[in-house]
């Protein structure tokens, strides 16, 4: 399917979806209580069988804490991205899509310990590469004494 | 008396965990594993990762894309030329700018160089893990040729930062075809040889065939790219499905194989070495004339958007995502580098199998430390 077809594909699923046709992908996005439901869809459905899940990047736009999903269908070729986010600072919580994507895994666990997303239904949530004294240094109020500015 | 029996029968089923690394030959950098063992069965392995953390996805914030590039060479050292060219087209793709031909196709026959070289490296270590020594010498001294003609060129043997935005730093040497064509004709030759040492051997064929065997469904749902994918056979090879630089005018087969077990990962890369040189074969009497960068402004800075670019590492597929506010630097980038993803599935091979296969199907994964860490 091209982008306008998957487009259309999932305002069939979810009428109430904002579907944005990117330069490159179909962008979605999504509130953070449909995600799991409708990648499963996504996953499931023989139409679009996204079953390659690239990568998941936590992003902090400042106000909202926010991730992006890269997803690509082995079988047809096309790619969506998935857009989603929280306004919860303090506490944010995404449904984990390791159930779908094994490999979602290690992506999940990179953007908790980057950016303190969590994960609800993650297996094994732990920091990935620092220890948990750390700050969660990609967040953009993330102050770092050490650092060296020129 | 009865006591006593049971308890030791408790303890021959306990399970006992072994730690390798970080500091260990076989890893190939540092990381740790955490293996559970009954046994000499594998029955779990935990991969601490982190070692070699630098955060280069915090540091790109602050640099500007001419900068960032310099930052990529130290993700996966072996396919530096590879991940400079990631982030080079995706700035280009943004500013849509066009490309001469020419740096096309120099960056298109490096690639193909840093491809054979790492390959190369991959069989020298892959020999030495499984008791095979004289693969590393022999791997090690035809892979200076190809180090040679890199810093001839670009000043650099591993970390080359050749590539900017708009083409490459520096003309070709004018050495530089014909040690290329010297290289060919040396390594046509010692491949062979690679293939009558270690291909063949009975030894080998034991530790290899049959071990870690990756499911087709598996590599997909763990998110597999590269060589060790497409031994179990995905076709996700980036410059067949969405050419870049030359790769569009070119003819090579992508290497497919179904078996999909460490052999057979191994068998994929050596013959992958042989697509690269018919690749260069193509390429190096046609290098266009023209100029070998555009001009560009001295200050770049992306318009507004996100921007999304893969390519083909040695390693798999990497992918930078680059988010901009239309500043010069970016406001969030994003590496998903090739073995990110297939450390995931590191665990899922190795269960059940010996921990001496262990070390086999680490080897046959070919990991880059530094390129999982960032």
């Amino acid at each position: 399917m091209d982008k306008i077809q998957i487009g259309e594909f999932i305002k069939s699923l979810d009428s109430d979806l904002e579907i944005k046709g990117g330069k490159q992908f179909t962008e979605v996005t999504v509130p953070p209580s449909k995600l799991h439901s409708l990648a499963s869809q996504l996953r499931e459905k023989e139409e679009t069988s996204f079953d390659f899940l690239i990568c998941i990047t936590g992003v902090d736009y400042g106000h909202d804490l926010g991730i992006v999903y890269h997803i690509r269908s082995t079988k047809y070729g096309h790619t969506i991205v998935l857009k989603s986010r929280t306004a919860d600072r303090e506490n944010p919580v995404f449904d984990s899509v390791t159930d779908i994507w094994s490999g979602a895994d290690l992506h999940e666990r990179e953007a908790f310990d980057l950016l303190g997303i969590k994960f609800a239904n993650h297996p094994d949530l732990r920091r990935l590469f620092l220890n948990s004294a750390w700050g969660f240094p990609l967040r953009k109020d993330y102050i770092d004494d050490d650092i060296i500015t020129w | 008396m009865e006591e006593k029996v049971k308890d030791t029968t408790t303890e021959e089923k306990q399970e006992y965990s072994i730690n390798i690394g970080p500091q260990h030959p076989s890893t190939h950098g540092v990381m740790r594993l955490v293996v559970s063992l009954q046994g000499e069965v594998v029955q779990k392995v935990e991969p601490h990762i982190g070692y070699i953390h630098r955060g280069i996805e915090k540091m790109c914030e602050s640099l500007t894309y001419p900068q960032i590039i310099h930052l990529t060479d130290r993700m996966d050292y072996l396919s530096a030329h590879v991940n400079n060219e990631a982030v080079c087209l995706a700035v280009e793709k943004a500013l849509e700018i066009e490309i001469p031909d020419r740096v096309k196709v120099i960056r298109t026959i490096m690639s193909e160089l840093t491809r054979i070289q790492s390959h190369e490296l991959f069989w020298a270590s892959y020999g030495m893990d499984l008791g095979g020594q004289t693969c590393y010498f022999y791997g090690l001294r035809d892979r200076e040729m190809v180090l040679d003609i890199f810093e001839e060129t670009t000043g650099g043997r591993m970390l080359v930062s050749y590539n900017c935005p708009g083409g490459v730093m520096n003309d070709l040497h004018p050495n530089f075809q014909k040690r290329v064509k010297e290289f060919l004709i040396h390594f046509r030759k010692v491949l062979p040889e690679y293939d009558s040492i270690l291909t063949g051997n009975v030894i080998f064929h034991q530790r290899t065939k049959g071990i870690g065997p990756l499911s087709l469904e598996d590599a997909i749902a763990y998110g597999v790219t590269g060589p060790s994918a497409r031994a179990s056979g995905l076709s996700c090879d980036v410059r067949k499905h969405e050419p870049y630089s030359a790769y569009d005018r070119i003819k090579f087969n992508e290497v497919l194989y179904t078996e999909g077990d460490a052999y057979y990962r191994y068998l994929a890369r050596m013959e992958e070495m042989r697509e690269s040189m018919g690749i260069i074969d193509q390429l190096i009497d046609n290098i266009p004339e023209g100029p070998y960068v555009v001009k560009m402004k001295p200050v770049i800075r992306l318009p507004e958007g996100e921007y999304f670019q893969r390519v083909e590492t040695p390693r798999g597929e990497l992918d930078v995502f680059i988010i901009s506010d239309g500043n010069k630097t970016p406001y969030r980038i994003k590496f998903r580098t090739p073995n990110f993803g297939n450390l995931s599935v590191f665990s899922h091979l190795v269960k059940g199998f010996k921990i001496a296969d262990l070390i086999s199907i680490f080897g046959s994964l070919d990991f880059v430390i530094p390129d999982i860490d960032r």
